[in-house]
């Protein structure tokens, strides 16, 4: 018997004090992922943002307002990810080697049970088979295929890129270390390094320390589902209002 | 029981019968021709005695990375060694031209699904023909089949329809590689194989 990974956990720890807005963590995400450029006839609501910056305004309208970045992306769900029990297609599958909540789009049927039952609005719908300008296809990742019409996709934390690893620790005979050989698109481009990843299963891991430390939280933490992705941030206001306001509808959050 | 009553149903049965397992199968394949002729066993024989690594790195890389380039080819066939119409026409049309050949790949596995050489080869330590069969030692490249509908390789499914009777290396679905690795103890999970 063998088994080529000891369990893992990965998860992503962002300070949202260092998060400027930038909107890089969401280009770098986008040609990671081979996500087409916009369909004419896109809104808000139905464009593909695997990672979305929202901008949040702090509540009550006196001058000293203030405002905070916030990147939103599938937040991992450790227990019981909402997506996975409704799907009936089996679409969406939990490792149980990486804690990854996968999205199969060849699986996928295009209910969009999953898309209702997310708490954090981080899946989108194929309104449009995708299509690039001539010549752009050349720049796609043959690491990631690309979604037809009609099924449901979301950050699968670029599993294009883990796979690619798994297959340099496999070619040098070691083993994968998120953060090192494994490090997601947009935690790449961040120019504040404000996105860390890390393996919360490796007690000695930096981000397994890190989320100890006061000013650290998780989005809608009382739903249970125990999210892998955490926030921090040293002002009390975000951390109140993040966890309050996350559930309401998605321009809700866009406006705060 | 009175079996002219049924004679057209019977007929019907028939030919429904051949149709699905016969006509339908056949015509779903189309039938390409390799763009070169390659014997293998030219090459891994006594005379000219490569191994499989000469020519197939099985480092990292991009799909398709273990066909060898033509620079590999070069090495030997600059000029013509014998007399071979296909090794001529390797010479000219694609050494001196210094053009790929666009091999057609009878593993071929769907772009959604991601494959890595070396996991199974190196670490896992598994034989080529455990996957390939025999084409190490072929003689020669028979013709690539393409499903007309999916596009994909006949070798996904293997050669038989019903799939009774497949050598234990042919067919690559997603069963045989699941079935494999339950047996081996890898987890199947579906960000393992897919893309
Ligand atoms: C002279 C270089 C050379 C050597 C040596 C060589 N091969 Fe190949 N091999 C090729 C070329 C060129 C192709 C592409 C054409 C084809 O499909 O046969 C190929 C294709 C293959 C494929 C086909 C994959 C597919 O699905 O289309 C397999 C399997 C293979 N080789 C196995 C082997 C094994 C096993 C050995 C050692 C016994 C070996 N080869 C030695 C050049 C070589
Ligand atoms: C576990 C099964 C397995 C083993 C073992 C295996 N192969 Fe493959 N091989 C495949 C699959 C599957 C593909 C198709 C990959 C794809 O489409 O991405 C493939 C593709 C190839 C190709 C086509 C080029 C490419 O990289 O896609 C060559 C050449 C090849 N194999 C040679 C070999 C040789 C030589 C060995 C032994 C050293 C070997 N294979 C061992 C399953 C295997
Ligand atoms: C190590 C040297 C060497 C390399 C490298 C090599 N060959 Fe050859 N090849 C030979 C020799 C020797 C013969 C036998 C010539 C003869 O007697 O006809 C041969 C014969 C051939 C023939 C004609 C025989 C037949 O029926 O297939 C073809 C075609 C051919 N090679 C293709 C290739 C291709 C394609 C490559 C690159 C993948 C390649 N060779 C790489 C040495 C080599
Ligand atoms: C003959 C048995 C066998 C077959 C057939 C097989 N595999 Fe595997 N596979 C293994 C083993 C053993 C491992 C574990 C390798 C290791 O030690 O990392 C593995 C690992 C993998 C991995 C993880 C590699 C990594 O870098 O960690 C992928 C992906 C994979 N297989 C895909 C496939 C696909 C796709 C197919 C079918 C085309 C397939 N396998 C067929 C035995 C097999
Ligand atoms: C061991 C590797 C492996 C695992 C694990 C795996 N698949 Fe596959 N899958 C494949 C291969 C290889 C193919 C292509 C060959 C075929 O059609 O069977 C495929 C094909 C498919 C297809 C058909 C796609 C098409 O375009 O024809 C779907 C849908 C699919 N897989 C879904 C899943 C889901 C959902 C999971 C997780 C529950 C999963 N797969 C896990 C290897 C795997």
């Amino acid at each position: 018997m063998q088994t080529n990974s000891k369990q893992s956990r990965y998860g992503m720890l962002i300070d949202l004090d260092r998060c400027t807005g930038c909107g890089a963590c969401m280009l770098a995400c986008a040609v990671e992922n081979n996500i087409p450029p916009a369909h004419a006839g896109t809104t808000d609501r139905t464009g593909l943002t695997w990672m979305r910056v929202h901008r949040v305004e702090q509540e009550g309208n006196d001058a000293s307002t203030q405002t905070v970045y916030l990147p939103l992306m599938c937040q991992q769900c450790d227990e019981h990810p909402p997506c996975e029990s409704v799907c009936p297609q089996k679409a969406v599958e939990y490792d149980p080697e990486t804690g990854i909540v996968a999205q199969i789009p060849v699986r996928c049927l295009g209910c969009r049970y999953c898309m209702t039952a997310c708490p954090y609005h981080a899946r989108y719908f194929n309104w449009w088979d995708p299509s690039w300008p001539a010549g752009m296809e050349k720049t796609l990742n043959p690491g990631v295929s690309t979604r037809m019409r009609g099924v449901v996709e979301k950050c699968n934390l670029c599993h294009g890129r883990l796979q690619e690893a798994r297959e340099q620790a496999a070619a040098s005979g070691t083993s994968v270390v998120a953060g090192e050989t494994f490090v997601p698109a947009c935690v790449e481009a961040c120019p504040t390094r404000a996105i860390m990843i890390g393996d919360l299963a490796d007690p000695e891991s930096e981000i397994a320390r890190q989320i100890k430390t006061p000013g650290t939280f998780r989005l809608l933490e009382q739903l249970g589902t125990q999210p892998k992705v955490y926030y921090s941030s040293a002002r009390q206001w975000v951390r109140e209002q993040l966890q309050r306001t996350i559930a309401s509808t998605r321009t809700e959050v866009l406006n705060g | 029981m009175n079996l002219q009553q049924y004679r057209w149903f019977l007929v019907g049965i028939v030919v429904a019968a051949i149709t699905g397992w016969i006509v339908f199968p056949a015509a779903l394949y189309e039938r390409i021709e390799q763009p070169l002729q390659f014997s293998h066993n030219v090459h891994i024989g006594e005379a000219v005695g490569m191994s499989c690594t000469d020519c197939h790195q099985m480092n990292a890389g991009e799909r398709g990375a273990a066909i060898p380039a033509v620079s590999k080819c070069a090495e030997c066939h600059s000029e013509a060694i014998g007399t071979t119409e296909a090794e001529l026409k390797l010479v000219e049309d694609y050494i001196k031209t210094e053009r790929e050949i666009p091999w057609l790949v009878y593993s071929q596995q769907p772009q959604n699904v991601h494959f890595s050489h070396i996991a199974h080869t190196g670490r896992a330590n598994i034989r080529c023909e455990e996957c390939h069969g025999p084409h190490g030692e072929s003689e020669s490249l028979r013709p690539f089949e393409r499903n007309r509908i999916s596009g994909y390789s006949r070798d996904i499914w293997g050669s038989s329809i019903t799939r009774v009777g497949n050598a234990p290396w042919e067919g690559k679905k997603m069963d045989d590689c699941a079935d494999c690795h339950t047996k081996r103890g890898v987890v199947n999970s579906c960000l393992k194989c897919h893309q």
